[in-house]
């Protein structure tokens, strides 16, 4: 056997390792956690990576997943070796074809980390419910638990399905063992050589379509002939538990490394026994070896085939003494008789203990369980539970473990201090900010010490739902044995928190165990820091004996011209002071792994962070501990006490990252949740906010406008309203004839700003002696927080402006008060504006349907819900269904609409007698095309409810019921490019296709933003992106000309930066079209790669260069004898160049290769003046009115 | 006519050649230009600082949302061979000089020691005939002296002469006090050639938005004068070669500046307006200019009204200021 190659990845790497030497082709479609799979491919394509047989696997991004396993199919069909990576809705999308390749016998692995299906609500963590829901699909299933198993599986999976001809879904946990980085024993490509036979491979091309040998597939057949056809593959599926038995000895041989079918730990002669699949198994094995060394009889079966289901392997391998099982599953299914992994072993069992020869002297009692939905921890505590369960006298015999279920009594009680781990593991939790580079040097840590040291490593993160100012919670473990414990470290001896901030938003020291090590990144002395510190924080500190270091990591970072990164600097103290390696070595490794990211890139980088490691020991020092915790700073509480009881109870405890505390009772029971709930997160996440100087001010109210966070408003009120304003709380007299002697309040809600600088950077109004000077400018927050708060908290109460005396143009629609406020979206986000804006324009009737993407998340990412009301309670309804159906959701939502409204005139009219004629007639003839008009509509409802009060006949309870929808509502429909391009593009263009009153917004961002910049149909010419690495070559589709083409659909073509007014009036002609509107909105986004506080300027500047032209095609105009189409933006009078060298996703691929850029601009140049030549001439074609048409239009 | 001459110790057989500028960065103009009978291609400078600027910018991008999200590790493709700094000067020099026959000259604008000297060695390396020391300076700085500036700028020549053998021309500004000795200074230091002048940026200011807007105007024949005077005043009486850039449009401009002193002829904004052909028709201009004036060769016109040479030398200094002051009639 050759010599061990180790190598320290995460799970996705591993298996995408080995699926890219084995295979041909890859087709995909990005899904979180599998995304990186399909990347890694092709980066390694791309870099020229050839597979076992010396060629390079050929990797495309589809438009869906549906698409994806279409184009598998099809690369199967004709003989390549061909894989795929996905998860979740991903996986379910892939389901018609995987019948199709099942039903064809055909040689096939996918490779699934396996993730929550949405149900009540969407989770982009681990459980089983997305491979369980393809049991069935004649696939056959392989679970690995761990990192070095994902990897090793991934090569059983591909030999077994190419010596079996079932296909193979090879599974492993999403996060827990996707994200997680371990070291591991590499597959060398001998290694895969020797377990994949040629004729194997040679037998799959000769079944592959050929017009040399032509046959047909895929034929319909009849009653006479498909049942048994269908019984003529079972002979494959009885020899395929033998084969994966057969290949993993020989898998064993090759490397020394033996699986089974199923696998069995633990006490030879056990009682009870836990049977399970997955990383959650490893926590076990962690525990029963524990538990065994006590002298328990417990014992743990791993299953690693699922399907076909090894029945007669699964009871052989249990010990005769077996007396109870508990089967644990990592899904759910409501009302099945149990979960599927529990359904296998009690079949197996009963199947045995029916035979001439049964396993068991009486057959055991199983129980079966729920663990883990959606990464839910699963710890040695809750195994222990488990044990103790079936060990009892009356076990539960349907149980959860995990959680806390006051409602069915489920759960099984634990005991939270049982651990298992040893204390020669050094276990080290960071904390860190997204941005600082926290997560990426804990990475580079943990393969430092891997890869320098005999030690087993493991590094797992938490991430923050939110976006911007969003927490990493790194968790590393370093051990002299191999690392089972596929779970968050629960005591620390090493704790960092590379933010100072975070002291008074979170219980940093809660893993702190006695006598850790605590590193601090503080802009305070050691010697002064002591009196900054919370309380809570000093008491833990005395309590625990907890030894504190020292480093103001800002300021070294900023003097080596490192910016924000701290994270090299934080690295060099790690491991200064916590001993796991040697100091000088450590130092010459992060040099070295400083040296391999850079080098090949640019020398100054590699010197500047060089700088920063070598400053770092200078700067660190150990802070002398106090006895008492003297200070009278407090940790600020989660939520104000003013909140709303369910925000305290439940919001609260999750925003303190106490929400797995919370009982089953503590939740809605259908994923309904209250909206307006960010505005009790006070998340304090910058550290400058904008100050307004009133005097400058000239009213424009562009700053409103742009502000993604809704955290700058405006009032304008009766000067008497403001008596008992603070005394810093500032006004200025209205300028203008529209309010005439109001006052004119703008005001910042300190709390709740990012920092971005959109609305200084919008700002004109500038100090004309001293330009420098705007009327919005950045100061620091911590000094006017507490002074701002009390201002906004006034400004808050003071009266919204009656909407009806709002002129709907673009500057007055920042009176309007925004009904989405304080989301998670990232600092500077371009598409969070628009969204506020529908929601000023039309809140308080809309209804929105929201595909999944970046918009899904800010707008309904828990724990917080950034959607609100507006005084009378009313604001936008928002739901998400999925990523490909959402404009087929929305137009649900129009069909129900209408239909009610329908009805509900049906019976006014029906109840004419008890109603009054005069009611009658104006509900139904209302006109509700102005706010006047929706007022006075609402009053009439308002009436009508009351002449139905104590009617209690049918017609006027359902009236009742149904009344509220005579009042217009309007739907929204909204999403990103990968939605509107790619994978909702069929919806899209149907709903289109109907004469339905729906508004679609198409956030383009140009790119997958979300996933993390795969490139889309939106991705323009140039541009590069992940799996256009060297720049498309191909233009964006324009997406506007294809509805155009329509002839009846609305198309608005808007870019704020560039000319907020035209957006408006694009909103309100789009909602005031009675058929389908589609706006498609250019918005800047990180993955852009430039500072996103010059979006706006950036987003002048694409239109400018004619790489987004502006238009409004209004097909209301034709009836008039206009042109629909009117252009909005002139020819392009800035070089394109300009606008793209500003931004990374350009700039990279003039930095790879100048002549091809140079190639790609010109053709971009080129499609501009095309795009803009054909739009001015469509801007410039009429039809004649007919008379028809103008008696329509009459 | 002969037109040959001798720049920076490269013979060239005529002083006509492309200066610095955007047109010597594109390979298909750079063709184009030899095609039009450049004697040399001088290649568009390497800002030192705008390297830094960019790779930190790339890199500040491209890494800081990354690892950050659980959805998304990255945002960006991370290419192997995406190469930051100064690295695609250097392929771009390899390709021009496989391209051409004739002389290219590397320019580079540094900010640090380390910038000056690494960036002069990778442009040696990369096949450089010769290096343009790119001093563009502007004097900002309230506590900075005249001295330090000239301490500043012969530090920098110095070592880079050190480090580097191609030869190295100066290209600087008119704004020293006392630009002769800066010129004989610079000569001591075994520098090779001087460039007079480079173009500075000039600020306008958009009166609407009140702020400035940078701008960049083509030069014209108007600017010459400045340059003929310092060409006249240093030809003969420095070692180094002279060179003229920023104000040749014309033939007339170019046999101007030979007879001021000039050993090459940089033309940058004349090509940028006409196209590269220009250069080959302002060579055939002179070269029909000089026959016709029945001159034997270039080098009988080179510096012939050259401080040292000029029938009235005392044109060159103050007296010419006093003589034009005087001719303006109200």
């Amino acid at each position: 056997m050759p010599d061990k190659q180790m190598q320290t990845v995460d799970g996705n790497e591993a298996v995408a390792s080995v699926a890219h030497r084995l295979n041909e082709v890859a087709v995909i479609y990005p899904i979180t956690p599998s995304s990186t799979m399909g990347e890694l491919a092709d980066d390694w394509s791309m870099h020229g990576h050839k597979n076992i047989w010396g060629n390079i696997p050929d990797v495309i991004e589809m438009q869906s997943e549906g698409g994806a396993a279409g184009a598998v199919h099809g690369s199967l069909q004709n003989g390549a070796l061909t894989t795929t990576f996905t998860a979740s809705q991903g996986l379910l999308l892939m389901i018609p074809n995987m019948y199709k390749v099942a039903g064809e016998l055909t040689a096939y692995c996918m490779h699934v980390s396996a993730r929550t299906l949405a149900t009540h609500a969407l989770s982009i963590f681990g459980d089983h419910s997305d491979v369980m829901a393809c049991r069935q699909t004649g696939f056959a299933m392989l679970s690995s638990n761990s990192v070095q198993e994902a990897h090793d599986m991934a090569c059983i999976a591909q030999a077994a399905t190419l010596q079996s001809r079932v296909p193979f879904m090879h599974f492993f946990d999403g996060f827990r063992t996707s994200h997680e980085v371990s070291k591991y024993e590499h597959l060398s490509d001998d290694d895969l050589r020797a377990m994949v036979d040629e004729d194997w491979i040679s037998q799959h091309r000769k079944r592959a379509l050929s017009p040399d040998r032509p046959v047909i597939r895929g034929t319909a057949q009849n009653p006479d002939a498909f049942f048994q056809a269908r019984e003529a593959c079972n002979p494959f599926y009885e020899a395929c538990p033998g084969i994966v038995s057969e290949v993993m000895d020989r898998f064993a041989k090759v490397t020394g490394r033996q699986y089974g079918l199923v696998d069995y730990v633990g006490h030879p002669e056990a009682e009870h026994v836990v049977v399970m699949m997955g990383s959650g198994a490893e926590a076990a094995h962690e525990t029963v070896d524990y538990l065994v060394d006590k002298g328990e009889r417990v014992g743990l079966l791993k299953v690693r085939l699922f399907r076909p289901f090894p029945m007669a392997d699964l009871v052989t391998a249990l010990p005769e003494t077996v007396r109870s099982i508990g089967v644990l599953d990592r899904t759910k299914e409501p009302g099945a008789a149990g979960e599927p992994l529990y359904l296998e072993v009690v079949t197996s069992l009963n199947e045995s203990m029916q035979s001439p020869a049964p396993r068991f002297a009486q057959m055991p009692i199983v129980t079966g369980g729920r663990y883990g939905l959606s990464s839910k921890e699963f710890t040695p505590a809750m195994v222990k539970a488990v044990y103790d369960n079936i060990a009892g006298n009356d076990p539960k015999r349907r149980f959860t473990v995990g959680i806390n279920d006051d409602v069915t009594g489920l759960s099984l009680p634990y005991d939270a201090d049982f651990t298992v781990e040893p204390d020669d593991v050094v276990r080290a939790v960071f904390y860190g900010l997204g941005a600082d580079g926290t997560v990426g040097a804990n990475k580079n840590s943990i393969k430092i010490i891997a890869e320098n040291t005999d030690s087993y490593a493991q590094a797992y993160f938490v991430y923050d739902s939110k976006k911007s100012g969003a927490i990493t919670v790194s968790h590393l473990r370093f051990s002299p044995r191999l690392i089972q414990s596929t779970y968050q470290i629960e005591t620390a001896s090493f704790v960092a928190c590379h933010q100072f901030n975070f002291l008074e938003r979170y219980d940093v020291l809660e893993k702190a165990a006695d006598g850790a090590t605590f590193l601090l990144n503080a802009h305070h002395p050691a010697d002064e820091v002591w009196d900054h510190l919370p309380n809570e924080i000093q008491q833990a500190i005395i309590e625990k004996n907890i030894k504190v270091y020292v480093i103001d990591a800002s300021k070294v970072a900023k003097d080596a011209g490192m910016g924000r990164r701290i994270n090299t600097i934080m690295q060099t103290c790690f491991f200064a002071i916590s001993g796991v390696l040697e100091r000088d070595e450590a130092i010459g490794q992060i040099k070295k792994a400083i040296e391999k990211t850079y080098g090949r890139k640019s020398q100054e980088l590699v010197d500047s962070n060089f700088a920063a490691v070598d400053a770092a020991l200078a700067h660190l020092h150990e802070m002398k501990v106090p006895k008492d915790a003297s200070s009278k700073l407090y940790r600020l509480p989660p939520v104000p006490d003013h909140a709303p009881d369910f925000v305290k109870q439940v919001t609260g405890m999750m925003l303190a990252g106490k929400g797995d505390l919370l009982p089953v009772s503590a939740f809605p029971v259908d994923g309904t949740w209250p909206v307006g709930t960010t505005q009790y997160e006070k998340r304090n996440i910058t550290e400058e906010i904008p100050v307004w100087d009133e005097k400058l001010c000239i009213q424009c109210n562009k700053c409103m406008m742009v502000c993604p966070h809704a955290a700058i408003r405006l009032k304008i009120t009766e000067p008497a309203n403001l008596k008992k304003a603070p005394k810093t709380f500032k006004s200025v007299p209205f300028h203008g004839k529209e309010f005439p002697d109001q006052s004119y309040l703008l005001q910042v809600a300190p709390e709740d700003c990012t920092g971005c600088t959109l609305c200084v950077e919008v700002c004109p109004a500038k100090d004309k002696a001293n330009p420098q000077r705007k009327s919005l400018e950045m100061q620091p927050q911590r000094p006017i927080r507490d002074q701002e708060r009390e201002n906004y908290d006034f400004f808050l109460n003071l009266p919204e402006t009656d909407r009806t005396t709002v002129p709907m143009v673009a500057k007055f629609s920042q009176v309007l008060q925004p009904l989405f406020e304080y989301s998670g979206a990232c600092s500077g986000c371009g598409e969070t504006p628009y969204i506020k804006l529908v929601t000023q324009l039309f809140g308080d009737r809309t209804i929105i349907a929201n595909a999944t993407g970046c918009s899904s998340i800010y707008g309904g990412s828990l724990p917080t819900t950034p959607y609100t009301t507006n005084p009378e309670g009313r604001g936008p309804a928002w739901a998400n269904s999925l990523f490909e159906d959402n404009a087929e959701f929305g137009l649900g939502m129009r069909l129900a609409v209408d239909h009610q409204e329908a009805h509900a005139k049906e019976l006014v009219k029906a109840l004419s007698g008890d109603i009054g004629d005069d009611l009658v007639t104006a509900i139904i003839n209302a006109e509700q095309n102005d706010e006047t008009g929706i007022r006075d509509q609402r009053e009439r409802i308002a009436a009508l409810h009351q002449k139905l009060a104590g009617n209690n006949s049918p017609e006027a309870k359902r009236l009742d019921d149904l009344a509220d929808y005579l009042v217009r509502k309007s739907i929204w429909i909204v999403g990103g490019d990968g939605w509107a391009y790619d994978i909702g593009y069929g919806g899209l263009d149907h709903v289109l296709s109907t004469d339905r009153d729906v508004n679609i917004l198409v956030m383009d961002t140009e790119v997958y933003s979300n996933t993390g910049g795969q490139q889309s149909k939106a991705t323009p010419l140039g541009a590069a992106a992940k799996f256009a690495m060297a720049g498309r070559p191909i233009p964006k589709k324009n997406l506007g000309m294809e509805a155009m083409a329509y002839g009846h659909v609305y198309v608005a073509s808007v870019a704020m930066g560039a000319k907020d007014a035209q957006v408006v009036r694009a909103f309100t002609e789009a909602e005031s079209y009675r058929g389908p509107s589609l706006i498609i909105a250019y918005s800047h986004c990180i993955a852009h790669g430039y500072d996103l506080s010059h979006g706006l300027t950036q987003q002048k500047l694409a239109v400018d260069s004619g790489h987004w032209s502006l238009y409004r095609s209004d097909p209301r105009l034709m009836a008039e004898g206009k042109p629909p189409l009117q252009m909005d933006s002139g020819a392009p009078k800035t070089p394109l160049g300009e606008f793209m060298r500003h931004e990374a996703r350009f700039r990279i691929v003039e930095r790879q290769d100048p002549e091809r850029y140079k190639m790609l601009l010109k053709a971009a140049e080129k499609n501009a003046k095309l795009r803009h030549d054909l739009y001015k001439y469509m801007a410039g074609f009429s039809e004649p009115v007919e008379d028809d048409d103008q008696e329509a239009a009459e | 006519m002969y037109l040959s001459t001798t720049y920076l110790g490269l013979k060239l057989p005529h002083p006509f050649m492309a200066g610095a500028s955007p047109l010597s960065g594109d390979m298909d103009k750079v063709r184009q230009l030899e095609d039009a009978g450049a004697s040399a291609i001088v290649l568009p400078s390497l800002f030192e600082e705008q390297i830094n600027q960019d790779k930190k910018l790339t890199y500040h991008v491209m890494e800081t949302f990354g690892d950050s999200y659980g959805e998304a590790l990255s945002y960006f493709p991370d290419p192997e061979n995406m190469k930051l700094g100064p690295h695609h000067y250097a392929d771009h020099l390899r390709k021009v000089k496989e391209a051409v026959d004739v002389p290219v000259i590397a320019s580079l604008n540094g900010v640090s020691d380390a910038g000056w000297l690494d960036h002069a060695k990778l442009m040696q390396g990369a096949g450089a005939d010769a290096l343009e020391i790119n001093f563009y300076f502007v004097a900002t700085d309230l506590d900075e002296n005249g001295q330090t500036a000239e301490d500043n700028l012969m530090h920098i020549v110095q070592h880079v002469k050190q480090a580097v053998s191609i030869p190295i021309a100066v290209k600087l500004s008119p704004f020293f006090s006392s630009f002769s000795n800066i010129g004989h200074k610079l000569d001591l230091a075994g520098v090779d050639g001087l460039i007079l002048f480079n173009r500075f940026f000039q600020p306008d200011i958009d009166i609407e938005e009140i702020e400035i807007k940078p701008t960049l105007h083509l030069s014209d024949s108007t600017e010459l004068p400045l340059r003929l005077a310092w060409l006249g005043i240093l030809a003969g009486r420095v070692k180094a070669s002279l060179a003229v850039t920023g104000g040749v449009h014309t033939v007339e401009d170019a046999i101007k500046s030979i007879m001021c002193g000039a050993d090459a002829v940089q033309m940058v904004s004349a090509l940028l307006k006409h196209g590269p052909g220009h250069l080959r028709e302002t060579r055939d201009g002179v070269e029909q200019w000089f026959e016709e004036h029945a001159y034997e060769s270039l080098s009988q016109a080179k510096g012939s009204l050259s401080l040292e040479k000029a029938p009235d030398p005392a044109a060159y200094q103050r007296a010419n200021y006093m003589r034009l002051l005087h001719s303006w009639r109200m």
